[in-house]
């Protein structure tokens, strides 16, 4: 074997070989602030600042409206004063005056762009096409005042800009209690059901009154309060998670047990007082919540262990609905043989597992965009079958069956949203434990190596066949609880619920979540699916903020919001070789001027 | 060590094989013998990689027939000629990228069950590629060409192959990775693994093979020893680009 030269342990040390990381670039600034411009007209024109100025965030102050105008600049300003990253071997430059320029001009340019948006807005009237750009919405704009009312337009979004870019100067720990303070004064701010209804639950009632004003946002007291005590949060128990973790790392494997056993019961008992706590509405929220993290775990099994992009998932969740509403419902058309829940769910899931195989046998030979489309179209052909009035005689055609009998167990009846919670996220539990047991197992791996090569597998003797339809059957067969929940608790099932936004939320909320991370589908799930449950506002946007988000997730964190460490790894590879590669052309560059002195041969290159 | 004495391990008869209608493989018959290094050149598209996907039956062959160890496999799933003893170090490597060292190598055992065969194997691995273990829990693409070359060749010989495929080994690889590649090819067959290599380097190939064939537009068109191919008139004019 040709031994490739040792790279010396310590190169020999050469003057000047310190080079400055460029500063922050003005230029960048400038089209950042165009972009800002571009993306605050867009929110204006499309009815978001409008439509989301009904709801206040603090009472009379700022509306949710304003909120998403501004934060605009100010988000942008932020990431325009930020300087490009320090790679190793590279001095970070000092900040300074030409951070909070930046900010500035960002904040200009949004300002500018804006005021230009109005002046044109106001002259010409755009409404047959643009019907969202409405003299109301002018009048939000320009604060009420007329035209004098663009130079608080304007000085709004310089001063967020000027915020942003001053957001970079502040140190690390700082930036992040502000940044988490903003973010939880908004939250909270919004989500006012959610903490009144938490306020009452634990007898506090009397609290609601000082933090919320009643006429929709929070208090000037609420929001100071909030704001101080996320800071604090972030202040000072954040920066020790860390240290926690690692203190947790050292300990004794006995001392590990105990704590994750103290705090999976805490776990444990929030769970169940949850839903007791927040009342039906959010309980109503939660369970949906459940349903979808429910088919997003099948989901993930499918696309983020096997690879295999299926966009008609909600296909299985229709079988797993229809399967239950047959079998249990007086109601059902054709047969009812009134079973219960639980008698009918070994029939769902055969059910499920068939739809699977049917689904999954024509698509075995193909893979990626094809095999997309391919179920894509499967989940409307599913849909459709339900709607059609050739099987009106089984499924109902669209007036679906009705009557299907809420769940319990013995003499217990899960009645309401808040009972319901709780069989709901058993499922979810029983799906996790799949997963994961799945994850680490002998199939698991075959998964993986699919995902990775298809024909490499199947020459290692991976059966490509066979575990491509366990995916889908496993996936199917989740997805069906989910369906069978679902239509126990509503209590109905009509073929207009399983329309191809089913999939396509849950696809996005997995990608969201981080591919392959269970953890992170929950989160997604709750961020994209609860928000906008309780925001009404957000209903019409949805899919453009899906849209969205789907795209600036690929671009800046294809690993997903809670990434599993291996993920970030292996996405970020790419900087790190990057700044390997740098450190390699420097070793050379010395190695070069030494052997020019004669003191040293240059190292031979390797290919 | 060319045991022309005993049945050949692998044996492909009167093999043809069409994509579609495009007929790729025409009359093929290739003898292996225990033991031997035997080599199949050609050009592009000559149906060199074809000849291996049809042993491993990944694709069918039309007519002909395909015997290792006397049994017929021609027509039997992947999965089972795998079984059966027939491993595969794939063109250009092609290791499970965001999967570690080991759990690829870990897959090149899928089929087996013998959890003390599989560590024995192992160590094995890394007694011949030291460097492999220093690697192990790496993600298998961030490796070096020369060290995905080692897994990729480990990854196949940990199903324990009566016959090693090798397609193309050379492929993308620097001068010296390629003769140290050529090096452990035959380490491996002088620790008794059978191997049979598809190479567009012919000079590289030769010099380590037993015996070669020489594969044009889907045709055997020579069958010699690798010293006579090494002298042959024809074999210096197309591949050992010598005038």
């Amino acid at each position: 074997m040709a031994e490739i030269a040792p790279v010396p342990e310590k190169a020999p040390v050469i003057e000047d070989v310190r080079l400055k990381a460029p500063e922050v670039s003005l230029e960048r600034a400038a089209k950042l602030g165009g972009v800002a411009g571009i993306v605050a007209v867009f929110v204006s024109a499309n009815g978001m600042v409008q439509a989301f100025a009904e709801r206040d965030i603090i009472s009379g102050v700022l509306s949710m409206g304003y909120t998403l105008l501004f934060l605009v600049p100010l988000i942008m300003a932020y990431l325009a004063a930020r300087e490009p990253p320090v790679l190793e071997g590279f001095e970070a430059p000092e900040k300074g005056p030409r951070n909070v320029l930046a900010g500035l001009i960002v904040g200009a340019l949004t300002g500018l762009i804006m005021a230009i948006f109005v002046l044109v807005a106001s002259a010409v009237d755009m409404r047959r096409v643009f019907i969202n750009i409405s003299p109301q919405l002018l009048e939000l704009l320009t604060f009420g005042q007329g035209m004098g009312g663009l130079v608080f337009l304007v000085g709004g979004c310089l001063l967020t800009g000027a915020v942003g870019g001053l957001m970079q100067l502040a140190e690390g720990r700082w930036r992040r209690a502000l940044w988490g303070a903003l973010a939880w004064t908004l939250l909270i701010g919004l989500l006012e059901v959610i903490v009144a209804q938490l306020f009452r639950g634990l007898g506090l009632g009397f609290l609601s009154p000082l933090f919320y004003a009643g006429t929709g946002g929070l208090t000037p007291l609420g929001t100071a309060v909030v704001f101080v005590l996320a800071f604090l949060y972030y202040w000072s128990v954040v920066p020790k998670v860390d240290m926690w973790q690692r203190r947790y790392a050292h300990m004794p494997a006995e001392r590990q047990r105990s704590v994750r056993l103290s705090l999976t019961v805490a776990a444990v008992l929030l769970v169940a007082i949850l839903p007791q706590v927040l009342g039906p509405f959010v309980s109503e929220v939660l369970d949906l919540v459940g349903i979808f993290l429910l088919m997003g775990l099948g989901l993930n099994i499918v696309v983020g262990f096997a690879g295999l992009l299926d966009l008609g998932y909600v296909a299985f969740f229709a079988v797993g609905a229809y399967t239950t509403a047959i079998l249990t419902s007086p109601a059902s058309p054709r047969w009812s043989p009134e079973m219960s829940f639980w008698a009918a769910l070994p029939f769902v899931i055969l059910a499920a597992a068939l739809a699977g195989i049917i689904v999954g046998t024509p698509v075995l030979r193909m893979r990626g965009d094809y095999l997309a489309i391919v179920t894509l179209g499967f989940g409307e052909i599913a849909r459709l079958l339900l709607l059609s009035d050739w099987l009106r005689p089984v499924f109902g055609g669209a007036q679906g069956i009705l009557k299907i009998p809420t769940l319990s167990i013995g003499p217990i009846v899960f009645r309401t949203p808040v009972d319901m919670f709780y069989p709901i996220v058993g499922f979810c539990l029983v799906a996790a434990y799949i997963s994961w047991k799945l994850k680490n197992s002998r199939i698991g791996r075959a998964w993986m190596a699919m995902r990775e090569d298809e024909q490499v597998a199947e020459a290692m003797g991976v059966d490509i066949v066979e575990i491509k339809l366990k995916a889908f059957i496993v996936g199917a067969v989740i997805a069906s609880f989910g369906g069978a929940l679902f239509a126990t608790k509503i209590g109905s099932v009509f073929p207009h619920s399983f329309s191809l936004l089913v999939s396509i939320t849950v696809l996005v909320l997995i990608i969201v979540g981080g591919l392959g991370n269970i953890p992170g589908v929950v989160v997604g799930t709750l961020a994209l699916v609860g928000l906008p449950e309780l925001l009404r506002e957000f209903q019409e946007y949805r899919l453009l903020a899906y849209g969205v988000l789907l795209i600036l997730m690929m671009l800046y964190r294809p690993e997903g919001l809670l990434p599993s460490k291996q993920w970030v790894r292996e996405l970020h590879e790419e900087e790190l070789m990057q700044d390997a590669w740098l450190k390699m052309e420097e070793d050379r560059r010395r190695a070069q001027a030494q052997a020019a002195q004669g003191d040293l041969p240059a190292r031979p290159e390797e290919a | 060590m060319s045991g022309n004495n005993h049945h050949p391990v692998l044996q492909l008869k009167n093999i043809n094989t069409h994509y579609g209608p495009i007929h790729i493989l025409r009359n093929i018959n290739i003898e292996i013998y225990p033991g031997e290094i035997v080599c199949l050149l050609g050009g592009n598209a000559s149906g060199k990689t074809t000849t291996l996907r049809t042993i491993l039956g990944m694709v069918r062959p039309s007519a002909g027939e395909i015997y290792l160890d006397g049994e017929r496999v021609d027509g039997l799933p992947t999965t089972e000629i795998v079984k059966r003893g027939i491993s595969m170090v794939p063109e250009n490597r092609r290791l499970f990228k965001r999967m570690t060292v080991l759990e690829n190598l870990e897959m090149g055992a899928f089929l087996r069950h013998d959890q003390d065969g599989i560590r024995e194997d192992l160590e094995r691995i890394f007694e011949l590629f030291p460097r492999v273990k220093e690697r192990l829990h790496q993600k298998a693409g961030t490796l070096s060409g020369g060290e995905q070359q080692m897994v990729a060749i480990g990854r196949a010989l940990m199903s324990r192959p009566k016959v090693l495929l090798m397609d193309e080994p050379s492929m993308g690889l620097a001068p010296v990775l390629v003769e140290q590649t050529f090096e452990i090819i035959q380490q491996i067959n002088q620790h008794g693994t059978t191997i049979f290599v598809v190479e567009q380097n012919a000079n590289m190939a030769l010099s380590i093979a037993h015996r070669g064939y020489v594969l044009q537009t889907g045709r055997i068109v020579l069958a010699d020893t690798a010293q006579n191919l090494l002298h042959n008139e024809m074999m210096r004019q197309a591949y050992l680009g010598e005038m």
